[in-house]
């Protein structure tokens, strides 16, 4: 992974997010306040215009500023945990001497855990975390099962959809859709749903290279 | 959606510059990372009380900067929360090394974005989450209930105890206090459009109504059928004693605040029901307000607050405040 890997993710990023967004605004318009797409769709842009400045620096130092771009840049729960995903993985330990798919692997799970600590949720609360952490999940045992890396990919991005669907039918305990109560089943979540399609494109960026 | 803007881009920037220019007596506003203070430096020894939220709740938070209340506002963009960055800055200007007390709205995203603030800060600092909606159920299996206009009152009352000189934990404690004696209902007649989106955050039918409403249009308790206004006070008023349990004889402030949309003329109508209720039960109103200061953009609909008030809370209202949005006392 390197940090012209993260730019031209970011724009792989931006093309499907687009293509995907009114479906998103309106998941979140039926059981959040709407507002998820902007942010999402803001923070890949400031992501992108970074990459004059971020382009020849070192993985630690280009991923601090992703991190302080989103965290200023998306503002509300995305912005901040967003942040703390790129904060925590720029202190990965050795990044700026390469990163290989393993080390890739075990700063984003890193990551996933801080998230985790952030927004104080957990699996089966009907938010993002719903898929990152299966899916950080699936990729570090496929590393300590020695599992070849497109393996590993193509597993991810199944367990990514399935984690999204799996949002449908579960109540929502954290963040706006838990003042629904049960009038938030019947719906996926947003932020479900634009996690799964970031996942699947990396994913799939990397085993189409 | 028809609204007074040129671009949604430039929407909170213009409507912030207007701010600062009509009000440059009282406050001036910063941009890059947007912050707005206090015109004149936090004198020293004071407390810096900062607070912050999603833009679209005019006049809260930067119609409440100013003598006695705030010392410094974090608009976000149009519901959403601000960002560590715009504290950091905020704090910095005005904390006179007495501490800075940060008074947070019970979202999600903005305690994640106060929290990574307070983090980031090096000097002494503290934080007041209000939490006074109590159409949500407060639970450890839910975000919890939502800090709405409340916060209005906690902002006024420890401002009034940070300008009298108390200390940075005082201050803490009086705004918890405050939280815990408030309490918050609202309902919704119609929804809101965030400038960005261009349309509504929720669709809603002509005799329908959202109670228990938070101030994002998120949903509340239940949809209903529209009721008399007397109707719909006496059940904002019930879900609200139902949890606060206030006492007979005992003194609240009775605060009725206007979403946006709905005239002062109604506000003052679901005053009078409200006494009406209140009357019956030898509940004392003793402090008033009514007026639009937590709203939701052009929603229409209103929320009830009441606070029950002792000595101590009632000397802290009452003293003078100068801001954009409250002044009496001056």
């Amino acid at each position: 992974m390197s940090v012209n890997f993260l730019i031209h993710s970011a724009k792989e990023i931006q093309a499907v997010i687009d293509a995907n967004a009114s479906e998103i605004e309106k998941l979140d318009q039926e059981i959040g306040d709407g507002d998820h797409i902007f942010n999402v769709q803001r923070g890949i842009k400031l992501v992108i215009e970074l990459e004059a400045v971020i382009k020849d620096l070192p993985m630690s130092k280009a991923l601090n500023q992703i991190a302080m771009k989103v965290l200023s840049g998306i503002g509300g729960s995305s912005g901040a945990l967003f942040g703390t995903l790129f904060m925590t993985m720029a202190k990965g330990n050795d990044i700026d001497n390469g990163v290989d798919y393993k080390k890739a692997i075990e700063i984003f799970a890193d990551g996933v855990e801080a998230v985790k600590q952030r927004g104080k949720a957990d699996v089966g609360e009907k938010t993002m975390m719903d898929v990152l952490i299966p899916v950080s999940n699936c990729l570090k045992k496929g590393v300590e099962d020695n599992k070849d890396v497109k393996e590993i990919l193509k597993e991810a991005i199944e367990v990514a959809e399935k984690a999204m669907f799996s949002t449908k039918d579960l109540l929502a305990t954290k963040g706006r859709a838990s003042f629904l109560g049960e009038r938030a089943k019947g719906h996926i979540d947003p932020g479900a749903r634009s996690s799964q399609l970031m996942i699947k494109t990396v994913c799939e960026s990397v085993l189409n290279s | 959606m028809k609204k007074f803007m040129n671009s949604a881009d430039d929407f909170l920037k213009e409507s912030l510059q207007g701010f600062g220019a009509a009000h440059q007596d009282i406050v001036n506003c910063h941009y890059d990372p947007n912050f707005i203070t206090r015109a004149t430096p936090t004198k020293e020894g004071k407390v810096a009380l900062i607070s912050g939220g999603g833009s679209g709740h005019e006049p809260m938070h930067g119609g409440l900067v100013g003598y006695g209340m705030l010392d410094a506002a974090c608009p976000g963009f149009v519901f959403s929360s601000p960002t560590p960055d715009q504290m950091l800055a905020a704090a910095e200007k005005v904390d006179s090394g007495a501490g800075v007390l940060f008074i947070v709205k019970n979202y999600s995203g903005d305690v994640m974005n106060f929290q990574m603030a307070a983090e980031m800060m090096q000097g002494p600092n503290e934080s007041v989450l209000t939490n006074d909606d109590v159409a949500v159920e407060d639970s450890s299996f839910t975000t919890g209930r939502r800090g709405v206009a409340a916060t209005v009152v906690v902002e006024k009352i420890v401002g009034s105890l940070a300008e009298h000189g108390g200390s940075l934990q005082e201050c803490k404690a009086l705004g918890d206090k405050v939280n815990k004696n408030s309490g918050s209902m609202g309902v919704a007649f119609s929804s809101c459009t965030v400038p960005a989106a261009g349309k509504p955050n929720f669709d809603i039918g002509d005799d329908e109504m959202e109670f228990g409403v938070g101030i994002h249009g998120e949903p509340g308790r239940r949809r209903d059928k529209m009721k008399s206004a007397q109707e719909i006070t006496n059940e904002l008023l019930e879900a609200i004693n139902e949890d606060l349990k206030p006492e007979a004889n005992e003194e609240i402030l009775l605060f009725v605040n206007g979403m946006g949309g709905t005239p002062l003329t109604e506000l003052y109508l679901i005053y009078d029901n409200a006494k009406n209720m209140l009357d019956k039960k030898n509940i004392k109103i003793s402090r008033s307000l009514v007026g639009n200061y937590c709203t939701s953009l052009e929603m229409q609909g209103a929320s009830i607050t009441l606070t029950k008030l002792d000595e101590e809370l009632l000397k802290h209202w009452d003293s003078s405040v100068h801001t954009a949005a409250m002044r009496w006392g001056v």
